[in-house]
């Protein structure tokens, strides 16, 4: 059955059973491939995506449910100013080693900068804790969110 | 200083001009007495090309695989070659033995094996553009300089740049490496500068760099059904049923074959994953386990005590002194039984495969894998032809962690295209499948005995360590080497072990060995500490006193330095000034210390702990004192690495563990493999005792004292003693 999925801003038609994940009609029928695949159940946070604004594990949540809903993913991110002021972030604090887990770890804090745009420390301990590294990155996961924050503050003072 | 593993002189350079003006160089970096002439013209085998446009490329030719490898490698030519780092870009080369070498990303390795090689190469070229620029200007090489980028005459005006001199300099001889004279470390300008992953852009914009991001014209996807039960084969399953499902394009059996890892099972072949893992559902296979189906990690435990018991031992592997007439006079003997569980990988990334069998029976894959060469022959051997006719590209992995070393998802996806010529196919397995398809970190039992003398010295040290039979591969993730630590700096010496059979595949997890055996070593010898009032950096400090460092020896890569008790004091003082060890900490806390010498790095680490309301340990500092020779050659990643092996081995000694039950892994994703998460994230502070040696590597020595720290601490904090891994609260309460 065709779903009619909104992504990026772009109306996508996508022939796959309802019940697929999004993740896998991201990847395996849109070839959008950003979006990771890490764990299938929910634990991991690879595959987060936005949908209206809000963080969503991809693999965890079917094509059905977001019919005429706005999906934005890591291919678009840049496309925020809050988005791309954490990737210039990531690259000026050489986050990542392995950088799998990064597109979800971006897409979650770009979702957390959005609705909470001064986090403390615990806040961002809290909204980041679905998103496993694997590497174990969470030092410079954590400074690069402060910092975007911070510098965003001092923007507005 | 001792300069390591160097550009020899069977390493072939050659020069040519590029088809549109700019200058190649090739190299080929022999196997160990192999030597090929670089064959071909030098632009198709450019391991450096210098364009008209200043724009310079240099081949990563390691795999990556988040130890930033490929930004590292390039950073050594570059430097040497006195290149501006931001006009470099780096092109991840091919599987091919005979123009790299080993290809591996592995056993912190790439460091020491690289840091002649690569620079060398570097001040090859960087050698001919001087060259050029001298006849150019008519004046004697000698009076030249480079600066980033551009040969300049210091006193006169003349400079050029490197684009300007590229077609000239491809017309120069090549020097022969061991002439170059390569720069004093005072003068480097791109190694020991922070520099961010090359392919850091791609990354955060979502680009398609993994194997898994692999896609091809016509592309099929491929699920995977096994028995849980290591060692089962299949009686039956239900083909039909799975072709019948949405999606489903075919579903057939796969065939065991031992000797490629390849294990019996069923490839769902569909036009996406989801639907192609979905349909496994209905396969409803059928399986015989036979023997197999018994084991458990309990009954591996249970023989290890009764093995204990016995007092027997297959095997003494190690022995000096007299040692039962040690422990007889002992004024103290101490006895404790130590243990530690299987570990899984659990790269980010699940194991994956992009093959495509061509019509003319080569096969090309697209391959995550840490030995792509040991993939690439396992795949030829398995189909019966010529590693060449198998073309591998390498790929960006999600991590590693030694679990990319073995190939059997390699040979898995190509047992499935051969099926399906001039089909692409896509392997993936889910986190289910990567957890119950691992080469696990080996489980481990050791019974360890001291003797301590009326003078509180060490006088005999013993362990019955009782592990696994596995055979007489390349390398055993389950042994103990004859000198582990103290072994060298006790009197009286005894070292047995018991191995038991099983089907459980084991492999090399991050700082093989030393992963486990730091927690028992650093442990017991903590608790001889205890027992004789000392603290163990001072025991450490008084077993290695006035000890000299050993010769240099043959390593894997080549001579390398022995072991230097001077290189452990010092990393062991300094840690303890960091710590401010042996002040008084905050209440409810407490400090533990931990040393270990692998992969040829000294770390000395301290932890301070408490346990939290539900008697949970927590890690709020740790200090980490590292010595890998002479220079950190990319601060960024060589933190990276120390910080992240750090987490990994608090989320090992705390909460992780795979349990065999049934002859099946127990664990199956994340809810029950909980890998540290954000919040666990103690503050690190590493400082870096550099010393006279050549540069070695950082994947993994930074992990093993960790785990002993954060016990020892533990046991500082609460006076229990934790001797089995992970970490039971019970044995606080
Ligand atoms: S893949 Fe979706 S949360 Fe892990
Ligand atoms: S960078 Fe490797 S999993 Fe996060």
């Amino acid at each position: 059955m065709a779903h009619r999925v909104t992504i990026n801003g772009e109306t996508r038609e996508i022939d796959a059973p309802g019940d697929m994940p999004l993740l896998w009609a991201l990847r395996n029928e849109l070839g959008m491939v950003g979006t990771k695949f890490g764990c299938g159940i929910g634990m991991c946070g690879a595959c987060t995506v936005h949908v209206d604004g809000q963080a969503t594990r991809s693999c965890s949540m079917p094509l059905s449910a977001v019919a005429d809903k706005q999906v934005s993913t890591v291919e678009a991110l840049e496309q925020t100013p809050v988005g791309q002021a954490l990737q210039r972030a990531w690259l000026d604090g050489d986050v990542m080693q392995c950088g799998y887990c990064q597109a979800g770890q971006l897409m979650n804090a770009t979702a957390l900068l959005t609705n909470n745009p001064n986090p403390s420390d615990g806040e961002i301990d809290a909204a980041m804790q679905g998103n496993i590294c694997r590497c174990a990155c969470y030092k410079r996961i954590h400074a690069a969110i402060a910092k975007v924050a911070r510098d965003e503050e001092t923007a507005n003072a | 200083m001792p300069d390591g593993v160097q550009l020899s002189r069977r390493t072939l350079l050659k020069a040519s001009a590029v088809a549109g003006g700019g200058f190649a160089l090739a190299a080929t970096f022999p196997m160990a007495g192999r030597a090929t002439a670089v064959s071909g013209p030098a632009d198709l085998n450019a391991f450096i090309t210098i364009r008209p446009d200043n724009t310079i490329t240099i081949v990563g030719k390691n795999p990556e695989i988040g130890q930033g490898i490929k930004t590292m490698l390039p950073m050594l030519i570059a430097e040497e070659l006195d290149a501006d780092w931001d006009s470099v870009s780096v092109k991840q080369g091919m599987t091919d033995a005979a123009k790299y070498g080993p290809q591996l990303a592995g056993g912190s390795f790439a460091t020491p094996m690289n840091w002649m090689p690569m620079r060398q190469a570097g001040a090859a070229a960087r050698a001919m553009l001087i060259a050029a620029a001298a006849q150019r200007w008519g004046v004697d090489a000698a009076s030249l300089a480079t600066e980033p980028g551009r040969v300049v005459q210091p006193g006169s005006s003349r400079s050029a740049t490197f684009g300007e001199l590229a077609s000239d300099a491809a017309m120069m001889d090549v020097p022969d490496p061991a002439s170059l004279k390569l720069k004093d470390q005072a003068d480097f300008r791109i190694i020991g500068r922070a520099i961010g992953g090359v392919d850091s852009p791609k990354i955060v914009r979502g680009e398609p760099i993994f194997g898994v991001d692999t896609q091809l014209d016509g592309m099929v996807y491929a699920a995977f059904e096994r028995s849980p039960v290591f060692g089962a084969t299949l009686k039956s399953a239900d083909l039909a049923a799975a072709k019948a499902q949405a999606g489903v394009i075919d579903a057939f059996k796969v065939a065991a074959n031992p000797q490629a890892s390849l294990v019996e099972g069923v490839a769902v072949i569909a036009s996406n994953w989801w639907l192609a893992n979905k349909a496994r559902a209905s396969l409803s296979p059928q399986w015989d386990n036979g023997e197999w189906e018994t084991h458990s990690t309990k009954a591996y435990a249970q023989a290890a005590k009764d093995a204990w018991a016995s007092g027997k031992s297959d095997e003494v592997f190690a022995e000096k002194g007299d040692i039962d007439a040690t422990f007889a006079e002992a004024d103290r003997v101490l006895e404790a039984e130590y243990s530690y569980p299987f570990l899984a990988h659990v790269a980010m990334e699940p194991m994956n495969c992009t093959a495509l069998m061509h019509e003319d029976g080569t096969m090309e894959m697209w391959a995550p894998s840490q030995t792509p060469q040991g993939g690439q022959q396992a795949v030829a051997g398995y189909l019966g032809v010529e590693p060449s006719q198998v073309k591998v590209h390498i790929t960006r992995m999600g991590g590693g962690f030694g679990r990319r070393l073995n190939n059997d998802y390699m040979v898995q996806v190509a047992a499935i295209a051969k099926e399906m010529p001039g089909t692409p196919v896509q392997l993936i397995w889910s986190r289910e499948d990567d957890l119950r398809s691992d080469f696990y970190r080996p489980a481990g039992w050791h019974k360890m005995r001291a003797a301590v003398n009326a003078d509180g010295k060490l006088t005999g040290w013993a362990d019955h360590f009782v592990t696994f039979d596995l055979g007489d591969g390349a390398f055993n993730p389950a042994a103990m080497d004859a000198t582990e630590f103290p072994a060298k700096y006790v009197d009286n010496l005894k070292f047995e072990q018991t191995k038991m059979a099983t089907a459980v595949p084991m492999g090399a997890l991050r700082a093989p060995r030393s992963n486990a055996l730091s927690f028992v070593m650093q442990s017991f010898l903590d608790e001889v500490a205890h027992a004789t009032g000392k603290d163990l950096p001072t025991l450490m400090l008084e077993l290695t006193d006035g000890v000299e460092a050993e010769p240099e020896t043959q390593g894997f890569v080549g001579p390398q330095p022995g072991f230097s008790a001077p290189r452990l004091q010092a990393v062991t003082r300094k840690v303890m000034q960091m710590a401010k060890w042996g002040q008084p900490v905050a209440d409810g806390h407490a400090l533990g210390f931990g040393f270990y010498y692998s992969h040829m790095g000294y770390f000395a680490e301290v932890v301070e702990a408490s346990l939290d309301a539900r008697g949970n340990p927590v890690v709020h500092n740790v200090w980490t004192a590292g010595d890998v020779g002479s220079q950190i050659i990319n601060p960024f990643g060589a933190l990276n690495q120390v910080e992240g092996s750090i987490i990994d081995g608090i989320g090992q000694a705390i909460q992780l563990a795979v349990e065999i039950e049934g002859g099946a892994a127990k664990q199956s994703n994340f809810h029950n493999y909980p890998l540290p998460r954000m919040p666990m994230t103690p503050k690190i502070h590493v400082e870096w005792v550099l010393s006279d040696n050549a540069p070695t590597g950082l994947g993994e020595p930074a992990l093993p004292p960790v785990i002993p720290a954060l016990t020892n601490a533990l046991f500082a904090l609460t006076g229990k003693r934790v001797r089995s891994l992970p970490i039971d609260p019970q044995v606080f309460a």
